[in-house]
């Protein structure tokens, strides 16, 4: 330690090459596991690298419009798009309020032969917030951007 | 000794602290009033989630005054650690409790809005994990705190934590914009300015000053209970050290 | 009435909505109350100390 500094500049000194140095390691711990901590995978990820057939994982996008089908026997079946690449979902349970065809959601299940078998879905919406009425004057004046966020 | 002189006259604190409770608690009540009215009546439902949306005017709050409270301990304790002000370790040890409920709350009511919206109580995105490693943080600290015979020493060990905690803040805060996650990414901190819109921006914002105005309300409350606790300490050290040879 | 209804039911929400508000109501009250509790307490314990001496 320096002799010249005083005791309180001294602990500053510490205090401060101590946080700096910890927020380095975290950075540095927290971009090696990038990987690990993303939750679900766009179609484009799936589709450049399929993951193997037995591995339980996550695809995140927006329900196709026009895709949707219910075939019955509370079996629901849609394409799920990142609008550069698609896949199609099949899945038997119960949706979220929140699912409709253009919204964000996260599906979890396995990818076989080039379809997506969800056994849990997940609804995904944006960070925007309004009235009905004020959406209403977006898309009468032409305005309306549908939601792509949700892929991000 | 100089913690415990600071104790024998801490009469400008306990002043500022008389007059400005009084302001804290008609800020917190009044904004709250206004932003329940607000909140629950007079705010239109959402276009996507409907009522549901509602529970933002609680839910958000909580969460910025989780992050708000963990900063303030954080400062508080880097304070405490490098100028040793008697006060700067009240502060932190009266804040860990209040910023350990407001953690709880974001956490509870996000999981009460996640259900409906989402369709699950839970998951483990990083929002909400790092959220968890957030309250884990605050009873870590509040448990190290209370752990040593020695006051001191617990508020040192203890301010050490949270200052290797405070990493997890601006985790916690970009989680969303870094990774992939369930949770949406910020509403109201973000380029390009707000994205919701003006009739539940008021609310949301009332809420928050009334969240705000209620945590200085009572963090006074604490303080102040803290320096009686800290004189009776003192008096009962000058007691038995009279009572020595 | 039915208005009323309709308010509490919040759009088929209403058990999310109003858990949240009151579970929010209710853990700050909690710990404004604990806070002043212990505050009263120290306070009549500092004032019998200094009574006494």
């Amino acid at each position: 330690m320096k002799s010249g500094l005083k005791p309180k500049h001294r602990r500053l000194v510490f205090v401060g090459i101590a946080m700096a140095l910890l927020a380095a390691a975290t950075g540095l711990i927290l971009s090696a596991l990038r990987e690990n901590i993303v939750f679900f995978y766009s179609p484009s990820d799936i589709l450049a690298k399929p993951p193997a057939p037995e591995s339980r994982i996550r695809v995140g996008g927006l329900v196709e419009t026009g895709s949707v089908e219910k075939p019955g026997g509370g079996v629901v079946r849609f394409r799920i798009t990142d609008t550069a690449m698609t896949i199609p979902v099949s899945y038997r349970g119960i949706l979220p309020d929140l699912f409709r065809e253009g919204q964000g959601i996260v599906a979890q299940g396995r990818f076989v032969n080039g379809a997506f078998a969800a056994d849990e879905v997940l609804a995904k919406h944006d960070e925007t917030y309004m009235p009905n009425e004020v959406t209403d004057a977006i898309k009468k004046s032409g305005q309306w951007k549908p939601d792509v966020k949700g892929t991000k | 000794m100089k913690r415990l002189d600071w104790f024998a006259n801490p009469a400008r604190f306990l002043r500022l602290a008389r007059a400005v409770q009084p302001w804290a608690t008609g800020i917190a009540l009044t904004a709250a009033a206004a932003g329940l009215y607000l909140g629950l009546f007079a705010s239109p439902p959402d276009y996507q989630q409907g009522e549901s949306v509602r529970i933002m005017y609680v839910h958000v709050p909580a969460a910025w005054m989780a992050l708000f409270c963990y900063t303030a301990l954080a400062v508080a304790s880097a304070v405490a650690l490098i100028w040793k002000h008697p006060l700067a370790d009240l502060a932190a040890r009266a804040t860990a409790p209040v910023g350990a409920a407001f953690t709880f709350l974001a956490l509870l009511t996000g999981s009460l809005w996640g259900k409906p919206m989402w369709g699950t109580w839970w998951v483990w995105d990083a929002r909400l994990t790092s959220v968890l490693v957030l309250l884990f943080l605050y009873l870590g600290y509040i448990a190290l705190n209370g752990a040593f015979d020695d006051p001191a020493r617990g508020a040192k060990a203890s301010a050490v934590l949270a200052l290797v905690g405070f990493v997890n803040v601006p985790i916690v805060k970009f989680s969303v914009d870094w990774w992939n996650t369930l949770h949406q990414p910020a509403s109201v901190l973000r380029a390009g300015g707000p994205a919701i819109h003006e009739s539940m921006f008021a609310p949301l914002l009332l809420m928050a000053l009334a969240f705000k105005a209620y945590f200085v309300w009572v963090l006074l409350i604490r303080i102040r209970a803290e320096i009686a606790a800290g004189k009776i300490r003192a008096a009962r050290l000058r007691a038995s050290g009279d009572a020595a040879p | 009435m039915s208005d009323l209804a309709g308010f509490f039911a919040m759009g088929g929400y209403g058990a999310f909505v109003w858990l949240s508000y009151g579970v929010t109501l209710m853990i700050l009250v909690l710990v404004w109350a604990a806070s002043v509790r212990r505050l009263k307490r120290n306070e009549r314990a500092l004032a019998e100390m200094e009574a006494r001496r």
